[in-house]
């Protein structure tokens, strides 16, 4: 019974993305969206937090919120999948249920 | 427990509701309090969940009338008889802010982080405030 989670703040704001990664169910999925992007950059503190969550959740991220913010693809972290906003939809579908961290 | 209809069919659903704001600086405690007493209304199975700085919003002896805001953690107390079926605090998120059982507005159960990963798999919807 695996749920979608949403993030939509950097990891420096608020610590949304902390207790979401602490409180997920093994095989969910976790999204940026909006500010919550900026975690997956490579070298950022926010990727050392997802690291350790890579071997049981799968993180996706928001194209265009990275468009928007010009972060390249190229500047993520490894093991992330970029979703446009149909690959959103989707995932929200495939999952049972979907938890926004605020 | 009763529920609301689709045609003929009875539809009972569990709704978590999730709160990790702490009270009086942003209306986000107060809205979600509202919210909790839709759902109570129509009788559907609700549980109310407070995480991080959302554990401040259950202590008790708040008094922000000088602020000219209503008390309205208060309503909490009322979430019992209208049917919920619990509030939960994280323990942890209460220790770390040098809270315990004694200082809650109301007779919360304290869950270990694997309680709440356990409680948020087990519902049908998820709200967060």
């Amino acid at each position: 019974m695996p749920s979608l989670h949403t993030v939509n703040k950097t990891p420096f704001e608020r610590g949304s993305l902390e207790t979401c990664l602490k409180l997920a169910a093994s095989g969910g999925a976790v999204i940026l969206i909006e500010d919550g992007v900026y975690a997956a950059v490579r070298d950022s503190a926010g990727v050392a937090m997802l690291e350790a969550r890579k071997n049981d959740l799968k993180f996706f991220v928001l194209g265009p919120d990275l468009e928007a913010r010009g972060i390249k693809r190229t500047r993520l972290m490894n093991g992330c999948h970029v979703v446009d906003y149909e690959g959103f939809v989707a995932l929200a579908a495939e999952y049972d249920r979907v938890q926004s961290w605020l | 427990m009763s529920g609301y209809r689709k045609g003929r069919e009875l539809i009972v659903k569990r709704f978590l509701y999730v709160s990790r704001r702490p009270p009086h600086g942003t209306i986000y405690g107060h809205e979600g309090l509202e919210v909790i007493f839709t759902g109570a209304v129509f009788d559907q199975m609700v549980t109310v969940l407070f995480l991080d700085d959302g554990v401040y919003q259950l202590v008790k002896d708040q008094d922000p009338g000088a602020l000219g805001f209503k008390n309205y953690a208060l309503g909490f107390r009322a979430l019992n008889e209208l049917g919920v079926q619990a509030i939960c605090a994280s323990r942890d998120d209460l220790t770390a802010r040098g809270l315990s059982r004694e200082d809650l507005l109301v007779d919360a159960l304290l869950l270990s982080s694997f309680e709440i990963t356990d409680l948020m798999e087990n519902q049908d919807t998820i709200l967060s405030f």
